[in-house]
Protein backbone atom coordinates (compact mmCIF):
# COMPACT_ATOMS: atom_id res chain seq x y z
CA UNK A 1 0.00 0.00 0.00
CA UNK A 2 1.57 3.21 -1.08
CA UNK A 3 1.95 6.38 1.20
CA UNK A 4 -1.05 8.47 0.54
CA UNK A 5 -3.64 5.66 -0.11
CA UNK A 6 -2.59 4.75 3.56
CA UNK A 7 -3.11 8.30 4.88
CA UNK A 8 -6.45 8.50 2.67
CA UNK A 9 -7.33 5.30 4.56
CA UNK A 10 -6.90 6.62 8.09
CA UNK A 11 -8.12 9.93 7.74
CA UNK A 12 -11.54 8.37 5.99
CA UNK A 13 -10.88 11.24 3.19
CA UNK A 14 -13.16 9.67 0.64
CA UNK A 15 -15.83 9.16 3.65
CA UNK A 16 -15.70 12.53 4.75
CA UNK A 17 -16.14 14.33 1.32
CA UNK A 18 -18.82 11.95 0.59
CA UNK A 19 -20.40 12.90 4.18
CA UNK A 20 -20.41 16.88 2.47
CA UNK A 21 -21.75 15.76 -0.56
CA UNK A 22 -24.53 14.38 1.18
CA UNK A 23 -24.96 17.46 2.87
CA UNK A 24 -25.10 19.52 0.21
CA UNK A 25 -27.00 17.20 -1.99
CA UNK A 26 -29.80 17.49 0.98
CA UNK A 27 -30.31 21.33 0.12
CA UNK A 28 -30.85 20.67 -3.13
CA UNK A 29 -34.66 20.93 -4.70
CA UNK A 30 -35.90 17.43 -4.81
CA UNK A 31 -36.21 15.40 -8.05
CA UNK A 32 -39.46 13.57 -7.01
CA UNK A 33 -42.61 15.29 -7.30
CA UNK A 34 -45.11 14.85 -4.76
CA UNK A 35 -47.83 12.57 -6.07
CA UNK A 36 -51.41 12.69 -5.16
CA UNK A 37 -50.75 16.66 -4.40
CA UNK A 38 -48.27 16.91 -7.36
CA UNK A 39 -48.85 15.05 -11.05
CA UNK A 40 -46.25 14.25 -13.90
CA UNK A 41 -47.20 16.02 -17.46
CA UNK A 42 -49.00 13.43 -19.55
CA UNK A 43 -48.87 13.31 -23.20
CA UNK A 44 -51.28 13.73 -25.69
CA UNK A 45 -51.34 10.48 -26.54
CA UNK A 46 -51.34 9.04 -23.04
CA UNK A 47 -53.50 6.07 -22.84
CA UNK A 48 -55.39 5.95 -19.73
CA UNK A 49 -58.71 4.79 -18.92
CA UNK A 50 -61.23 4.14 -22.59
CA UNK A 51 -64.15 6.57 -23.22
CA UNK A 52 -66.94 6.53 -25.59
CA UNK A 53 -67.15 10.40 -27.36
CA UNK A 54 -70.34 11.73 -28.59
CA UNK A 55 -70.77 13.97 -31.46
CA UNK A 56 -71.77 17.65 -30.01
CA UNK A 57 -75.19 17.13 -30.71
CA UNK A 58 -75.27 14.55 -28.34
CA UNK A 59 -75.54 11.32 -31.06
CA UNK A 60 -73.09 9.01 -29.87
CA UNK A 61 -70.12 8.31 -32.56
CA UNK A 62 -69.71 4.38 -31.94
CA UNK A 63 -71.46 2.85 -35.01
CA UNK A 64 -70.71 -1.31 -33.98
CA UNK A 65 -68.51 -1.56 -37.06
CA UNK A 66 -66.91 -3.77 -34.52
CA UNK A 67 -63.47 -3.22 -35.55
CA UNK A 68 -61.90 -2.24 -31.91
CA UNK A 69 -63.47 -5.77 -30.93
CA UNK A 70 -61.73 -7.14 -34.16
CA UNK A 71 -58.28 -5.53 -33.01
CA UNK A 72 -57.97 -5.31 -29.22
CA UNK A 73 -55.43 -8.15 -28.45
CA UNK A 74 -56.58 -9.12 -25.11
CA UNK A 75 -60.24 -9.96 -26.51
CA UNK A 76 -61.52 -7.59 -23.53
CA UNK A 77 -64.12 -5.65 -25.44
CA UNK A 78 -68.09 -7.27 -26.42
CA UNK A 79 -69.87 -5.70 -28.92
CA UNK A 80 -73.71 -6.83 -29.74
CA UNK A 81 -75.59 -4.52 -31.94
CA UNK A 82 -78.99 -3.85 -33.37
CA UNK A 83 -80.95 -1.25 -35.46
CA UNK A 84 -82.43 2.04 -33.93
CA UNK A 85 -85.97 3.14 -35.38
CA UNK A 86 -84.47 5.32 -37.08
CA UNK A 87 -82.48 3.33 -38.99
CA UNK A 88 -79.12 3.87 -37.87
CA UNK A 89 -76.42 0.71 -36.88
CA UNK A 90 -75.72 1.50 -32.82
CA UNK A 91 -74.74 -1.02 -30.06
CA UNK A 92 -76.98 -2.33 -27.69
CA UNK A 93 -74.39 -3.51 -25.59
CA UNK A 94 -70.40 -2.17 -25.56
CA UNK A 95 -68.41 -4.07 -22.48
CA UNK A 96 -64.54 -3.37 -21.73
CA UNK A 97 -63.09 -5.94 -19.48
CA UNK A 98 -60.62 -3.71 -18.14
CA UNK A 99 -58.81 -6.36 -16.60
CA UNK A 100 -58.25 -7.86 -19.50
CA UNK A 101 -57.11 -4.36 -21.47
CA UNK A 102 -53.74 -4.18 -21.90
CA UNK A 103 -54.36 -0.54 -22.41
CA UNK A 104 -52.29 -0.76 -26.18
CA UNK A 105 -54.83 1.70 -28.05
CA UNK A 106 -55.22 -0.55 -31.02
CA UNK A 107 -58.82 0.02 -30.27
CA UNK A 108 -58.50 3.56 -30.78
CA UNK A 109 -56.59 3.16 -33.57
CA UNK A 110 -59.14 1.19 -35.08
CA UNK A 111 -61.82 3.15 -34.53
CA UNK A 112 -62.96 5.12 -37.78
CA UNK A 113 -65.17 7.72 -36.21
CA UNK A 114 -62.72 8.29 -32.70
CA UNK A 115 -65.74 6.87 -30.61
CA UNK A 116 -63.93 4.85 -28.45
CA UNK A 117 -61.00 6.79 -27.23
CA UNK A 118 -58.59 6.11 -24.48
CA UNK A 119 -58.23 9.21 -22.23
CA UNK A 120 -55.64 10.64 -19.55
CA UNK A 121 -57.27 9.42 -16.75
CA UNK A 122 -55.10 6.76 -14.94
CA UNK A 123 -56.63 6.82 -11.43
CA UNK A 124 -59.66 4.31 -11.51
CA UNK A 125 -58.68 1.69 -9.33
CA UNK A 126 -61.85 0.04 -8.00
CA UNK A 127 -62.29 -1.61 -4.31
CA UNK A 128 -63.87 -4.72 -6.20
CA UNK A 129 -63.37 -6.38 -9.66
CA UNK A 130 -67.14 -5.98 -11.00
CA UNK A 131 -66.50 -2.38 -11.00
CA UNK A 132 -63.66 -2.93 -13.72
CA UNK A 133 -66.36 -4.49 -16.16
CA UNK A 134 -66.92 -1.07 -17.78
CA UNK A 135 -70.27 -0.86 -19.35
CA UNK A 136 -71.69 1.07 -22.35
CA UNK A 137 -73.15 4.04 -19.91
CA UNK A 138 -69.58 4.39 -18.16
CA UNK A 139 -68.05 4.43 -20.86
CA UNK A 140 -70.23 6.95 -22.48
CA UNK A 141 -70.46 8.76 -19.01
CA UNK A 142 -66.32 9.00 -19.04
CA UNK A 143 -66.66 10.22 -22.68
CA UNK A 144 -69.42 13.55 -21.20
CA UNK A 145 -66.83 13.64 -18.72
CA UNK A 146 -63.61 14.24 -20.32
CA UNK A 147 -64.98 15.86 -23.55
CA UNK A 148 -62.87 18.68 -23.15
CA UNK A 149 -59.48 17.19 -22.93
CA UNK A 150 -60.30 14.03 -24.97
CA UNK A 151 -60.96 17.01 -27.94
CA UNK A 152 -58.02 18.82 -27.10
CA UNK A 153 -56.12 15.86 -27.19
CA UNK A 154 -57.42 14.32 -30.25
CA UNK A 155 -56.46 17.59 -32.14
CA UNK A 156 -52.91 17.90 -30.92
CA UNK A 157 -52.38 14.73 -32.17
CA UNK A 158 -54.24 14.72 -34.89
CA UNK A 159 -51.35 16.03 -37.40
CA UNK A 160 -49.59 12.98 -36.49
CA UNK A 161 -52.03 10.01 -37.56
CA UNK B 1 -49.73 3.10 52.20
CA UNK B 2 -46.51 4.69 52.61
CA UNK B 3 -44.60 2.24 50.40
CA UNK B 4 -47.15 2.81 47.80
CA UNK B 5 -46.77 6.16 47.76
CA UNK B 6 -42.84 5.22 46.82
CA UNK B 7 -43.87 3.05 44.19
CA UNK B 8 -46.18 5.27 42.53
CA UNK B 9 -43.45 8.27 42.47
CA UNK B 10 -40.93 5.66 41.33
CA UNK B 11 -43.67 4.42 38.40
CA UNK B 12 -44.01 8.30 37.99
CA UNK B 13 -40.74 9.21 37.22
CA UNK B 14 -40.41 5.93 34.76
CA UNK B 15 -43.25 6.90 32.83
CA UNK B 16 -42.22 10.68 32.45
CA UNK B 17 -38.95 8.90 31.19
CA UNK B 18 -40.12 6.20 28.72
CA UNK B 19 -42.93 8.13 27.15
CA UNK B 20 -40.13 10.97 25.94
CA UNK B 21 -38.11 7.94 24.74
CA UNK B 22 -40.59 6.20 22.85
CA UNK B 23 -41.88 9.01 21.43
CA UNK B 24 -38.65 10.15 20.18
CA UNK B 25 -38.15 6.94 18.48
CA UNK B 26 -41.06 7.34 16.26
CA UNK B 27 -40.14 10.83 15.47
CA UNK B 28 -36.54 9.18 14.89
CA UNK B 29 -37.44 7.10 12.26
CA UNK B 30 -39.25 9.54 10.51
CA UNK B 31 -36.01 11.49 10.85
CA UNK B 32 -34.35 8.94 9.63
CA UNK B 33 -36.57 8.29 6.62
CA UNK B 34 -36.65 11.82 6.23
CA UNK B 35 -32.85 12.82 5.77
CA UNK B 36 -32.20 9.60 3.49
CA UNK B 37 -34.63 11.22 1.18
CA UNK B 38 -33.57 14.14 1.21
CA UNK B 39 -30.10 13.41 0.66
CA UNK B 40 -31.63 11.02 -2.25
CA UNK B 41 -33.71 14.37 -3.73
CA UNK B 42 -36.76 12.68 -2.77
CA UNK B 43 -39.51 13.95 -0.69
CA UNK B 44 -39.63 10.94 2.01
CA UNK B 45 -42.68 10.56 4.28
CA UNK B 46 -44.49 13.86 3.98
CA UNK B 47 -48.04 13.11 4.47
CA UNK B 48 -49.22 11.91 7.55
CA UNK B 49 -49.00 15.29 9.66
CA UNK B 50 -47.61 18.07 9.10
CA UNK B 51 -44.54 17.34 7.58
CA UNK B 52 -45.41 13.63 7.90
CA UNK B 53 -44.24 13.86 11.19
CA UNK B 54 -46.75 11.21 12.32
CA UNK B 55 -45.88 8.88 9.97
CA UNK B 56 -44.47 6.50 12.56
CA UNK B 57 -47.70 6.63 14.61
CA UNK B 58 -49.98 5.37 11.70
CA UNK B 59 -47.10 2.89 10.38
CA UNK B 60 -47.42 1.46 14.32
CA UNK B 61 -51.24 1.54 14.54
CA UNK B 62 -51.10 -0.05 11.23
CA UNK B 63 -48.71 -2.76 13.27
CA UNK B 64 -51.38 -2.79 15.97
CA UNK B 65 -54.40 -4.39 13.99
CA UNK B 66 -51.63 -6.38 11.71
CA UNK B 67 -52.22 -10.15 12.48
CA UNK B 68 -49.63 -11.99 14.42
CA UNK B 69 -48.70 -15.08 12.98
CA UNK B 70 -46.38 -17.54 14.67
CA UNK B 71 -44.80 -20.70 12.39
CA UNK B 72 -46.11 -23.80 13.47
CA UNK B 73 -42.59 -25.10 13.58
CA UNK B 74 -41.21 -22.56 15.85
CA UNK B 75 -40.46 -22.59 19.37
CA UNK B 76 -43.10 -20.16 20.52
CA UNK B 77 -41.77 -19.22 23.54
CA UNK B 78 -38.82 -17.68 22.91
CA UNK B 79 -40.59 -16.33 19.24
CA UNK B 80 -42.93 -14.74 21.09
CA UNK B 81 -40.04 -13.50 24.36
CA UNK B 82 -37.47 -12.51 21.67
CA UNK B 83 -38.81 -8.85 20.56
CA UNK B 84 -40.03 -8.51 24.20
CA UNK B 85 -36.67 -9.15 25.50
CA UNK B 86 -34.70 -6.40 22.95
CA UNK B 87 -37.51 -3.77 23.21
CA UNK B 88 -37.33 -4.22 27.40
CA UNK B 89 -33.47 -4.32 26.95
CA UNK B 90 -32.79 -1.30 24.71
CA UNK B 91 -35.15 0.73 27.18
CA UNK B 92 -34.13 -0.20 30.44
CA UNK B 93 -30.38 1.48 29.84
CA UNK B 94 -32.14 4.97 29.50
CA UNK B 95 -32.63 4.29 33.19
CA UNK B 96 -28.90 5.70 33.99
CA UNK B 97 -28.59 8.36 31.26
CA UNK B 98 -28.77 11.80 33.02
CA UNK B 99 -30.21 14.34 31.51
CA UNK B 100 -28.91 17.05 34.46
CA UNK B 101 -27.24 16.86 37.44
CA UNK B 102 -30.08 15.95 39.16
CA UNK B 103 -32.66 14.52 36.56
CA UNK B 104 -31.42 11.06 36.60
CA UNK B 105 -33.42 8.10 36.92
CA UNK B 106 -30.92 5.91 38.76
CA UNK B 107 -27.82 7.60 39.78
CA UNK B 108 -25.76 4.22 40.12
CA UNK B 109 -21.44 4.18 40.38
CA UNK B 110 -21.46 2.07 37.93
CA UNK B 111 -23.64 3.38 35.32
CA UNK B 112 -21.21 3.05 32.32
CA UNK B 113 -20.57 -0.44 33.17
CA UNK B 114 -24.75 -1.16 33.54
CA UNK B 115 -24.88 0.46 29.98
CA UNK B 116 -22.57 -1.43 28.51
CA UNK B 117 -23.74 -4.69 29.92
CA UNK B 118 -27.00 -3.84 28.63
CA UNK B 119 -26.47 -2.80 25.89
CA UNK B 120 -24.11 -5.99 25.26
CA UNK B 121 -27.58 -8.21 26.03
CA UNK B 122 -29.24 -6.84 23.38
CA UNK B 123 -27.73 -9.51 20.89
CA UNK B 124 -29.69 -11.82 22.95
CA UNK B 125 -33.30 -11.08 21.64
CA UNK B 126 -32.23 -11.14 18.24
CA UNK B 127 -30.29 -14.58 18.82
CA UNK B 128 -33.50 -15.36 20.05
CA UNK B 129 -35.41 -14.56 17.39
CA UNK B 130 -33.52 -15.81 14.83
CA UNK B 131 -33.17 -19.32 16.24
CA UNK B 132 -36.77 -20.00 17.19
CA UNK B 133 -37.85 -18.60 14.09
CA UNK B 134 -36.83 -22.02 13.00
CA UNK B 135 -35.98 -21.27 9.43
CA UNK B 136 -32.67 -20.42 7.54
CA UNK B 137 -32.30 -16.60 6.65
CA UNK B 138 -33.74 -15.59 10.02
CA UNK B 139 -31.10 -18.18 11.78
CA UNK B 140 -28.33 -17.46 9.42
CA UNK B 141 -28.89 -13.32 9.98
CA UNK B 142 -29.43 -14.21 13.86
CA UNK B 143 -25.27 -15.93 13.78
CA UNK B 144 -24.15 -12.61 11.61
CA UNK B 145 -25.45 -10.78 14.38
CA UNK B 146 -23.82 -12.21 16.74
CA UNK B 147 -20.62 -12.20 15.61
CA UNK B 148 -20.75 -8.82 14.44
CA UNK B 149 -21.88 -7.12 17.71
CA UNK B 150 -19.35 -9.24 19.98
CA UNK B 151 -17.03 -8.42 17.45
CA UNK B 152 -17.98 -4.18 17.99
CA UNK B 153 -18.37 -4.63 21.54
CA UNK B 154 -15.02 -5.62 22.45
CA UNK B 155 -13.92 -2.25 20.54
CA UNK B 156 -16.21 0.14 22.30
CA UNK B 157 -15.14 -1.90 25.76
CA UNK B 158 -11.77 -0.71 25.05
CA UNK B 159 -12.58 3.18 23.67
CA UNK B 160 -14.74 3.09 27.23
CA UNK B 161 -11.51 2.85 29.31
CA UNK B 162 -10.27 5.32 27.41
CA UNK B 163 -12.73 7.61 28.97
CA UNK B 164 -12.37 6.15 32.11
CA UNK B 165 -8.71 6.75 32.77
CA UNK B 166 -9.54 10.29 31.78
CA UNK B 167 -12.71 10.14 34.55
CA UNK B 168 -11.57 8.10 37.13
CA UNK B 169 -15.54 7.35 37.91
CA UNK B 170 -18.03 4.86 36.32
CA UNK B 171 -20.61 7.04 37.44
CA UNK B 172 -22.13 8.51 34.24
CA UNK B 173 -22.60 12.10 35.81
CA UNK B 174 -19.16 12.47 37.09
CA UNK B 175 -18.23 11.34 33.44
CA UNK B 176 -19.96 13.95 31.89
CA UNK B 177 -18.88 16.81 34.46
CA UNK B 178 -15.17 15.37 33.96
CA UNK B 179 -15.66 17.44 30.48
CA UNK B 180 -16.55 20.89 32.00
CA UNK B 181 -13.12 21.92 30.76
CA UNK B 182 -12.67 20.39 27.21
CA UNK B 183 -15.11 17.89 25.78
CA UNK B 184 -13.23 14.28 25.41
CA UNK B 185 -14.03 14.09 21.52
CA UNK B 186 -11.24 16.80 21.13
CA UNK B 187 -8.00 14.67 22.75
CA UNK B 188 -9.71 11.50 22.40
CA UNK B 189 -11.00 12.56 18.48
CA UNK B 190 -9.52 9.22 16.95
CA UNK B 191 -11.46 7.24 19.75
CA UNK B 192 -14.48 9.16 18.90
CA UNK B 193 -14.49 8.14 15.30
CA UNK B 194 -13.80 4.82 15.99
CA UNK B 195 -16.70 4.61 18.70
CA UNK B 196 -19.41 6.36 16.00
CA UNK B 197 -18.30 3.21 13.31
CA UNK B 198 -18.52 0.99 16.01
CA UNK B 199 -21.74 1.86 17.74
CA UNK B 200 -23.22 1.92 13.74
CA UNK B 201 -21.93 -1.88 14.28
CA UNK B 202 -23.43 -2.39 17.22
CA UNK B 203 -26.75 -1.27 16.50
CA UNK B 204 -26.97 -2.91 12.84
CA UNK B 205 -27.30 0.37 11.11
CA UNK B 206 -25.66 0.52 7.49
CA UNK B 207 -23.00 -0.24 6.36
CA UNK B 208 -22.78 -2.54 8.67
CA UNK B 209 -26.25 -4.17 8.27
CA UNK B 210 -25.57 -7.51 7.62
CA UNK B 211 -27.75 -9.29 10.10
CA UNK B 212 -30.75 -7.85 7.83
CA UNK B 213 -29.18 -7.75 4.43
CA UNK B 214 -31.79 -7.77 2.09
CA UNK B 215 -30.21 -8.84 -1.34
CA UNK B 216 -29.28 -11.76 0.72
CA UNK B 217 -31.40 -12.72 3.88
CA UNK B 218 -34.70 -11.15 3.11
CA UNK B 219 -35.13 -9.50 6.71
CA UNK B 220 -32.37 -11.53 8.71
CA UNK B 221 -33.70 -12.27 11.93
CA UNK B 222 -36.66 -10.68 11.19
CA UNK B 223 -38.15 -12.15 8.78
CA UNK B 224 -40.69 -14.62 10.08
CA UNK B 225 -42.14 -11.76 12.30
CA UNK B 226 -45.23 -9.85 11.76
CA UNK B 227 -47.52 -7.26 13.33
CA UNK B 228 -46.75 -6.03 16.79
CA UNK B 229 -44.42 -8.11 17.62
CA UNK B 230 -41.86 -7.20 14.02
CA UNK B 231 -42.51 -3.48 15.92
CA UNK B 232 -40.98 -4.15 18.63
CA UNK B 233 -37.98 -5.04 17.11
CA UNK B 234 -37.90 -2.26 15.12
CA UNK B 235 -39.26 0.00 18.19
CA UNK B 236 -35.99 -1.81 20.17
CA UNK B 237 -33.75 -1.29 17.22
CA UNK B 238 -34.21 2.51 17.17
CA UNK B 239 -34.01 2.83 20.71
CA UNK B 240 -30.97 1.31 20.67
CA UNK B 241 -29.71 3.77 18.26
CA UNK B 242 -30.85 6.56 19.85
CA UNK B 243 -29.39 4.81 23.28
CA UNK B 244 -25.53 4.72 21.47
CA UNK B 245 -26.05 8.38 20.67
CA UNK B 246 -26.88 9.25 24.05
CA UNK B 247 -23.71 6.94 25.09
CA UNK B 248 -21.24 8.78 22.77
CA UNK B 249 -22.94 12.40 23.55
CA UNK B 250 -22.45 11.58 27.33
CA UNK B 251 -18.38 10.22 26.52
CA UNK B 252 -17.35 12.32 24.05
CA UNK B 253 -19.91 15.70 23.64
CA UNK B 254 -20.12 16.64 27.43
CA UNK B 255 -23.47 15.01 27.69
CA UNK B 256 -25.83 17.44 28.95
CA UNK B 257 -23.39 20.56 29.69
CA UNK B 258 -23.39 23.62 27.35
CA UNK B 259 -21.28 23.85 24.74
CA UNK B 260 -20.36 27.31 25.79
CA UNK B 261 -19.87 28.47 29.36
CA UNK B 262 -21.12 31.66 29.38
CA UNK B 263 -24.08 32.98 30.71
CA UNK B 264 -27.23 32.91 28.51
CA UNK B 265 -26.25 29.17 27.38
CA UNK B 266 -26.01 27.92 30.93
CA UNK B 267 -29.56 28.49 30.86
CA UNK B 268 -30.85 26.08 29.30
CA UNK B 269 -31.78 23.21 30.68
CA UNK B 270 -29.24 20.69 30.54
CA UNK B 271 -31.46 18.00 29.01
CA UNK B 272 -31.65 20.07 25.52
CA UNK B 273 -28.29 20.07 25.44
CA UNK B 274 -28.05 16.50 25.36
CA UNK B 275 -31.13 16.30 23.86
CA UNK B 276 -29.40 18.33 20.50
CA UNK B 277 -26.37 16.49 21.13
CA UNK B 278 -27.94 13.01 21.04
CA UNK B 279 -30.17 14.95 17.32
CA UNK B 280 -26.57 16.13 15.90
CA UNK B 281 -25.04 11.98 16.29
CA UNK B 282 -28.34 10.83 15.32
CA UNK B 283 -28.31 13.08 11.96
CA UNK B 284 -24.68 11.74 11.00
CA UNK B 285 -26.07 7.86 12.00
CA UNK B 286 -28.70 8.72 8.94
CA UNK B 287 -26.21 10.78 6.87
CA UNK B 288 -24.05 7.34 7.03
CA UNK B 289 -27.01 5.37 6.04
CA UNK B 290 -27.56 7.14 2.92
CA UNK B 291 -24.59 7.43 1.75
CA UNK B 292 -22.44 4.21 1.88
CA UNK B 293 -22.63 0.20 0.72
CA UNK B 294 -23.12 -1.90 2.68
CA UNK B 295 -19.57 -3.87 3.87
CA UNK B 296 -18.87 -7.38 2.83
CA UNK B 297 -18.76 -9.98 5.58
CA UNK B 298 -15.10 -10.46 6.16
CA UNK B 299 -14.42 -7.13 5.43
CA UNK B 300 -16.71 -6.48 8.83
CA UNK B 301 -14.87 -8.91 10.79
CA UNK B 302 -11.37 -7.51 9.81
CA UNK B 303 -12.16 -4.28 10.34
CA UNK B 304 -13.12 -5.23 14.05
CA UNK B 305 -10.59 -7.05 14.94
CA UNK B 306 -7.84 -6.22 12.73
CA UNK B 307 -8.27 -2.27 12.80
CA UNK B 308 -10.37 -1.46 15.37
CA UNK B 309 -9.09 -3.62 18.55
CA UNK B 310 -5.07 -2.65 18.16
CA UNK B 311 -5.92 0.49 17.57
CA UNK B 312 -8.09 1.16 20.64
CA UNK B 313 -5.75 -0.89 22.27
CA UNK B 314 -2.60 1.30 21.33
CA UNK B 315 -4.50 4.48 22.52
CA UNK B 316 -5.47 2.83 25.86
CA UNK B 317 -1.93 2.46 26.03
CA UNK B 318 -1.01 6.29 25.15
CA UNK B 319 -3.32 7.36 27.36
CA UNK B 320 -2.53 5.93 29.87
CA UNK B 321 1.34 6.86 29.63
CA UNK B 322 0.55 10.46 29.28
CA UNK B 323 -1.68 10.98 32.07
CA UNK B 324 0.94 8.97 34.36
CA UNK B 325 4.06 10.63 32.90
CA UNK B 326 2.09 14.48 33.36
CA UNK B 327 0.68 12.77 36.39
CA UNK B 328 -2.61 13.51 35.37
CA UNK B 329 -4.17 10.60 36.38
CA UNK B 330 -7.73 11.46 38.14
CA UNK B 331 -7.48 10.84 41.88
CA UNK B 332 -10.81 10.38 44.06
Amino acid sequence: MNLSRFFKTIFMVDFVGGLFIAIKELFKPKKTINYPFEKGKISPRFRGEHALRRYPNGEERCIACKLCEAACPAQAITIESAQREDGSRKTTRYDIDMMKCIYCGLCEEACPVDAIVQGPNFEFSTETREELYYTKEKLLDNGDRWENILDANIKADSSHR
Amino acid sequence: MEYLNIVFQEVYKILFLLVPVLVSVAMIVWLDRRVWAFVQKRQGPNVVGPFGLLQSLADALKYIFKEIIIPSSSNKVIFILAPIVTMTLALIAWAVIPFSATQVLADINVGILYLFAVSSLGVYGIIMGGWASNSKYPFLGAIRSAAQMVSYEVSIGVIIINVLLCVGSLNLNDIVIAQQNLWFVIPLFPMFVIFFISALAETNRPPFDLPEAEAELVAGYQTEYSGMMYAMFWLGEYANILLMCAMGAILFLGGWLSPIDIYPFTLVPGAIWLILKILLLFFLFALVKAIVPRYRYDQLMRLGWKVFLPLSLTWVVLTASYLFYFNLLPTN
